[in-house]
């Protein structure tokens, strides 16, 4: 599944591309003010000569607006599968003929898992449920998990739960939920063709109570279900505007038995034009390195590290694996990235 | 194997990846990946994926597997032949 390693090698830049950049550095890196779309999709639409300058710009702002720290943050499934959304790449929803099956953790489990992630140097424990939206059951185990990482481990505790209820946005501040993810997936124009169980404005209205709430808020997306280089860029705008403090950026991982389950992994070079656009759509944000990374970009991990991206997801997904917290680690070291830590969080 | 018995789990009705006595399924008809019969046709699509994903089907017995990946594991649990686990 590793695509092969690539060289990406600097070259002379056409006039266009090379004012582009110019421009570009201009505004992101010197004032500090991201791309709007018609700009984020002219830095999609680059040729792959001028991937390598694109790249180290991105870099650079990333530096000047966010530092060279990175976030770690490990995540969990706490119900797993028999979702009754239709989100097409999502192998958890109950409408596919996908293997994964039905599957709750318990709350020891969930404290063991937060200590093995605040193990790796992890700020950030993210608990994920595969549902529309939080029902009682699901809110007292939330409640009691979330009580029971928080007297045993030092740790940020975010939620991932579905569209909520003001009320429920409510309940997760008094319980001390740190952040809360909720992502747009895609472009509003495209997001009819990605899901139909639900809208793309009934996401937006849950990214808002989260907001106005005090809650961190982490929205991303998923990169490569069908959207043109155009509604890549819709997107970049729509999360730019939400002003999130966390993008996760995830790449489409093909689940076999899902509508999406035939669609090519996005091209490497495709990946981390990407990454550099959302990094120069959004210059102060932590952009997060999320499901899908390891079969898109292979041994290009560091690019994108050097590319925009600010924090990563280490260990496994929800239903799939990732690489060992070791092999991120080493490469944070490598790349002589620091790890945030928790007081920086605060 | 139908999509009623996917959703009747409880919330301590799945297996502990933590402390669930692990026992190794022994092998192997079926593909653990895909279901299919392991001695018809190639898997090594399977195989490679199969690194990056926990098993999804029982060797033993092809029934599909109640699936707990944890940032650092997982526990496979099928209904007859019991708990696999990273």
């Amino acid at each position: 599944m590793t695509p092969p390693v690539t060289t990406i090698s600097p070259a002379v830049l056409p006039a266009d591309a090379a004012g582009l950049l110019a421009t570009t550095r201009q505004q992101v890196l010197l004032e500090g003010r991201g791309l709007d779309e018609r700009q984020v999709l002219a830095v999609l639409e680059l040729a792959d000569e001028a991937l390598p300058e694109l790249l180290a710009l991105a870099h650079e702002v990333r530096m000047r607006w966010c530092g060279p720290e990175v976030e770690v943050e490990g995540i969990v499934s706490l119900k797993t599968g028999g979702c009754p959304e239709d989100c097409h790449f999502c192998s958890q929803s109950g409408k596919f003929e996908s293997p994964v099956r039905s599957a709750w953790l318990d709350v020891p489990s969930l404290v063991e898992a937060a200590k093995a992630t605040a193990a790796t140097g992890a700020t950030e424990f993210c608990i994920v449920a595969a549902v529309r939206g939080p029902d009682t059951r699901l809110m007292t185990q939330v409640r009691e998990g979330v009580a029971a990482i928080r007297a045993a481990v030092d740790i940020n505790v975010a939620c991932s739960l579905g569209m909520l209820t003001q009320e429920q946005v409510d309940e997760l501040v008094a319980m001390g939920v740190h952040r809360y993810n909720h992502n747009l997936e895609t472009a509003r124009s495209h997001f009819p063709n990605v899901v139909t169980t639900h809208s793309w404005d009934e996401r937006l209205d849950t990214c808002r109570m989260v907001r106005a709430a005090g809650m961190e808020l982490c929205c991303g997306a998923i990169i490569g279900v069908g959207e043109s280089l155009a509604q890549r860029a819709e997107l970049a705008a729509q999360l730019a505007a939400l002003e999130p403090d966390e993008v996760p950026l995830n790449f489409l991982n093909p689940r076999p038995g899902t509508p999406f389950g035939d669609l090519p992994p996005v091209e490497p070079r495709e990946a981390l034009r990407t990454i550099a656009a959302f990094r120069l759509a959004m210059p102060r944000t932590i952009l997060r390195y999320a499901g899908g990374r390891e079969i898109t970009l292979g041994d290009l991990a560091d690019k994108g590290m050097l590319g925009g991206i600010n924090a990563v997801i280490v260990g496994n997904y929800l239903t799939t694996l990732g690489q060992s917290p070791d092999v991120d680690l080493a490469m944070l070291d490598r790349l002589s990235m620091p790890i945030k830590s928790l007081q920086a969080t605060l | 194997m139908t999509r009623n018995e996917d959703q009747v789990a409880g919330p301590h009705d799945g297996p502990s990846p933590y402390r669930a006595g692990a026992v190794q399924v022994a092998p192997v008809g079926y593909c653990d990946r895909c279901g299919e019969p392991a001695a018809t046709g190639s898997h090594d699509r399977c195989a490679a994926a199969r690194a990056l994903e926990p098993p999804r089907y029982c060797p033993t017995c092809r029934r599909r597997l109640v699936v707990q990946v944890v940032p650092t594991g997982w526990t496979a649990r099928c209904a007859e032949h019991g708990v696999t686990a990273s």
